[in-house]
């Protein structure tokens, strides 16, 4: 099946995204994303770069990488045991099913009632009946919601997501109902810094945060059109040919998940954590929650028995430069005040 | 078709874009065509009929019940049961996005969504400006450019495109051969344009093949290359690479655009070989002169006044602009309602009310159900001019100052900018003129501005500030423009406190920056002042010295700086 064949073959395609393993480069996104697979309370990733770097293809692609979850059949929060499914409910059958972990796209432009629920006016109308219209924070319960152009996205909205992202929960008051349920995901979002800055609450509340480029030598370039293009042009064989792999790290990811109970996490390391985010200013205490987290999926990834200082390094770039306040004078970017500091304060020779 | 090197007549070149897309749609995703409306543009869009899906039209404010389909209100209310309307995108059509200059960054992502996933569309482009275009994350996706502008009605004619030669080239796609060669001169040649998107040597891939199979060839060419290169890569490119260097003599990196430091060109090692070169000279050829230039001060209009269209940023209100959802309130003053989304509100609770109130005829509508209509509209700009009427600069440069924002005056007249004027001389600043469209009005207070005394650039500084300030919560976007000789000497409590004078006026323009208000500092003494230098750097300014200018070229630049 090519992109050639007509319309409604184009669309079953998008069903298949491209290989997460197949897509060249960009290792910090990866490895990112692979984090926040492993656990989700770090908190999401914000992705920021040009046009054309890969980020809506990486989002799409950890979908369909994933481990599936376990949830009640006909379930709008997808939850994880029968007694869960909130009372408003309905067609919730009660069996458990083994479906895809949830990758909701929230769209710009979007309204209030679409991304928190509203009254079903169907129903309403047909059998003026009362009853709640689940929107899309419920259905990426358990799962992801990914937000491209994040930084366009209207104020009340991001309003509502801050509320939401921190409690873990959807409350609806409005039009006679009183609803809540859980609302628990992974906020990935992504955008180009040229059109706008994000604000400093919704920037805190993504756990990682990086910046991508496109590749700049033409080599590595040749190879990602050489893929996208055997992926469009015969996309059976092209996923045949990365199953194997797509498989060893799906494995591998939830073999982390179980590592990372057992992982060990010396007071050297809890040390390093903390001077890093004194050392950088860093607002609150998240930070150092989240640099940890990350540093110990990075090590449950690795198979490490224990926490290291490499770990911290390798994950404290994308897991604090968001968190610093602006300064209007350094031109070089938090990037590189964060990797600046990390050489003073954690030298990558000292145990 | 044959004609080498990318070099075709423009309407050569019309028609040479839209056979390739009706031959491989998909792949290219779609075409932007910037053109006025009329008889040309409608004898490009009457040969999309050839494409290989029914056309569907979307303005640039079609809302999502009109694009994925929804309840359709009234029809539900006459029916008495839900009638679902059937959204545009359903049937996956060839969508054509009229206004496309007009598009929201919402309508955009949408549509971006939609390409993505293997459809294509046709975005009709009326921009009258360089910087009026469709948003980037929209143009990005779409494979194929082309301007009619300049093009007469001699030049051109209908364009007929064979239905059975199109379905023999799309039967003949997948077997295209493209050789490893040509993939890499297509990504050095993107790489040597400066062109940091991979869409875009993945799209003239697509389009080379497209163009090969319509010959009726088994293997992509050179000039299948050139041409995808001159349809597709040439209006992308923000670097033009030098013409004349040869294989032998390395070529030397392109200069970077200063915006796109780094994702700027490939390092010498990874240079085009020759065919890669050869694209770029196609795509050089293909480029008139004047194109490249326009460009950069396009972007910088951009990033002086923080709208994506080169106007003010956008700001959300109730009377004027693009709707965006309504949200519930209580009318008054300015607010309108919105009837649909109000009887939306009210609808389900008919029932109930009936039974309260039977007698009352019609739709039973409460205050609580109102919901206000919304608007998003680009909010107007404000030029907030600081002029130095101290001594110093008075004996010189005042005429020339006032000139000048005469001359940007008109400018801005023409834009429909406002216009306001703070002076500050002697021991203080004045407001010599709030926030004003008149332009009689600004060049009678301009004639009497006085001179002489002191430089309180502290105080200007401080008076300008809060006219932006003020200007912001009234919805306007503030640009500062500081014309001085920079020696302050007056501190902010009016004392001659050299030192005082200099540190007030340092932390004022540490508060610009941080207000995220644009300004520029226009150095006008005689030589170029260091410490002006660094005050606009607090100010995370423009700096432009000036010292030998006369008002046109203070306005020239001016315009310029900030995308007049």
């Amino acid at each position: 099946m090519t992109r050639h064949t007509p319309p409604p073959a184009a669309l079953t395609g998008s069903a298949l995204p491209f290989p997460f393993t197949a897509i060249v480069g960009q290792e910090e996104m990866k490895q990112a994303m692979v984090l926040t697979a492993i656990d989700p309370a770090i908190g999401g990733v914000l992705v920021f770069g040009d046009r054309g770097t890969g980020k809506s293809t990486a989002v799409r692609a950890l979908a369909a990488l994933l481990p599936p979850i376990r949830a009640v059949e006909g379930c709008p929060v997808n939850s994880a045991r029968p007694e869960d499914v909130p009372a408003w409910a309905e067609g919730a059958t009660g069996r458990m099913v083994t479906r895809p972990t949830p990758v909701i796209d929230l769209p710009l432009g979007v309204t209030e009632d679409r991304v928190v629920g509203a009254l079903d006016i169907e129903r309403a109308l047909t059998r003026g009946e009362k009853a709640f219209e689940p929107g899309l924070l419920a259905r990426a319960n358990r799962g992801y919601l990914y937000i491209d152009e994040v930084n366009l996205l209207e104020d009340h909205i991001v309003d509502l997501l801050l509320d939401v992202a921190q409690s873990g929960e959807n409350l609806v008051e409005r039009e006679g109902l009183s609803i809540r349920h859980p609302a628990r995901f992974v906020l990935v979002g992504s955008g180009n810094p040229e059109e706008g800055e994000l604000r400093p609450q919704l920037l805190g509340r993504f756990g990682l945060s990086l910046e991508v480029a496109s590749a700049r030598d033409v080599a590595t370039r040749v190879e990602v059109i050489r893929r996208r293009d055997a992926y469009d042009r015969d996309r059976d064989t092209f996923l045949r040919a990365w199953k194997g792999k797509e498989a060893a790290l799906r494995r591998r990811i939830l073999a982390a998940r179980e590592g990372l109970a057992a992982l060990d996490t010396p007071d050297g390391t809890l040390e390093d954590c903390a001077g890093l985010c004194i050392a950088l200013g860093s607002d609150g205490l998240r930070g150092e929650l989240t640099l940890l987290r990350a540093a110990r999926a990075l090590a449950a990834f690795e198979g490490a028995a224990a926490v290291g200082r490499a770990h911290l390094r390798a994950v404290a770039p994308s897991a604090l430069r968001h968190r610093l306040r602006r300064d209007p004078l350094d031109e070089a970017g938090s990037g590189a005040r964060v990797a600046r500091l990390l050489d003073e304060i954690l030298p990558a020779s000292a145990p | 078709m044959t004609q080498p090197r990318g070099l075709l007549p423009p309407w050569m070149r019309v028609e040479t874009a839209l056979t390739l897309l009706a031959v491989d749609p998909a792949g290219l995703s779609g075409l932007w065509l910037r053109a006025r409306a009329g008889a040309i543009r409608d004898r490009v869009t009457s040969a999309l009929a050839a494409l290989p899906v029914p056309l569907a039209r979307i303005a640039p404010h079609s809302t999502d019940e009109a694009l994925y389909g929804g309840i359709d209100l009234a029809a539900s209310l006459g029916a008495g049961r839900a009638v679902r309307s059937k959204g545009l995108l359903a049937g996956r059509p060839t969508v054509v996005l009229a206004m496309a200059e007009r598009a929201p960054a919402g309508l955009a992502a949408r549509l971006g969504r939609f390409l993505d996933a293997g459809g294509w569309a046709v975005a009709l482009d009326e921009g009258a400006e360089a910087e009026e275009a469709p948003p980037a994350a929209l143009t990005e996706r779409l494979g194929l450019f082309i301007d009619l502008d300049g093009l007469s009605w001699a030049e051109t004619r209908d364009i007929r495109l064979d239905p059975a030669r199109l379905a023999e080239a799309r039967a003949r796609l997948p077997a295209v051969q493209v050789p490893p060669a040509a993939t890499e001169a297509m990504v050095a040649a993107a790489a040597a344009l400066g062109i940091a998107s991979l869409r875009a040597p993945l799209m003239a891939l697509a389009a080379a093949r497209a163009s090969a199979a319509f010959r009726g060839a088994g293997t992509v060419t050179d000039d299948d290359l050139s041409l995808a290169a001159g349809l597709v890569l040439a209006h992308r490119a923000t670097v033009l690479p030098e013409a004349e260097s040869r294989a032998d003599a390395p070529e030397p990196p392109p200069p970077p655009p200063p915006e796109a430091d780094r994702d700027g060109p490939p390092e010498d090692d990874a240079l085009p070989d020759l065919s890669g070169e050869m694209l770029v000279a196609a795509i050089r050829a293909m480029l008139p002169a004047d194109l490249l230039p326009p460009l950069a001060p396009a972007r910088a209009a951009r990033s002086v006044c923080g709208g994506p269209w080169g106007w003010g940023a956008f700001r959300r209100g109730t009377r004027r602009g693009r709707p965006l959802p309504a949200r519930p309130g209580q009318p008054g003053g300015s607010a309108r309602i919105d009837p649909v989304a109000t009887l939306r509100a009210a609808a389900p609770w008919q029932t109930i009310r009936r039974r309260l109130t039977p007698d009352r005829p019609g739709v039973l509508i409460r205050r609580e159900d109102v919901r206000l209509r919304r608007f998003a509209e680009a909010s107007d700009r404000v030029l907030i001019f600081a002029v130095d009427a101290s001594g110093s600069a008075a004996a010189a440069r005042l005429a020339e100052a006032k000139g000048a924002v005469e001359l940007l005056l008109s400018q801005a007249y023409a834009r429909r900018d406002h216009v306001a004027l703070v002076s500050f001389r002697g021991t203080g600043a004045e407001v010599m003129l709030p926030p004003t469209r008149s332009l009689v009005q600004t060049k009678r207070r301009l004639a009497g501005l006085p001179g002489g005394g002191g430089t309180p650039l502290a105080a200007g500084l401080a008076a300008a500030l809060d006219l932006a300030r003020a200007a912001r919560a009234r919805g306007m976007t503030p640009t500062l423009a500081l014309l001085t000789d920079g020696r302050a000497n007056v501190a902010l409590d009016g004392s001659g406190d050299r030192v005082q004078a200099r540190q007030d006026a340092a932390r004022l323009a540490r508060a610009i920056a941080t207000g995220g208000t644009p300004a520029l500092v226009i150095d006008t003494a005689m030589r170029p002042q260091p410490d002006l230098h660094a005050l606009a750097q607090a100010m995370a300014a423009t700096y432009l010295p000036l010292p030998r200018a006369d008002a046109r070229a203070m306005a020239e630049t001016l315009a310029a700086a900030l995308g007049g």
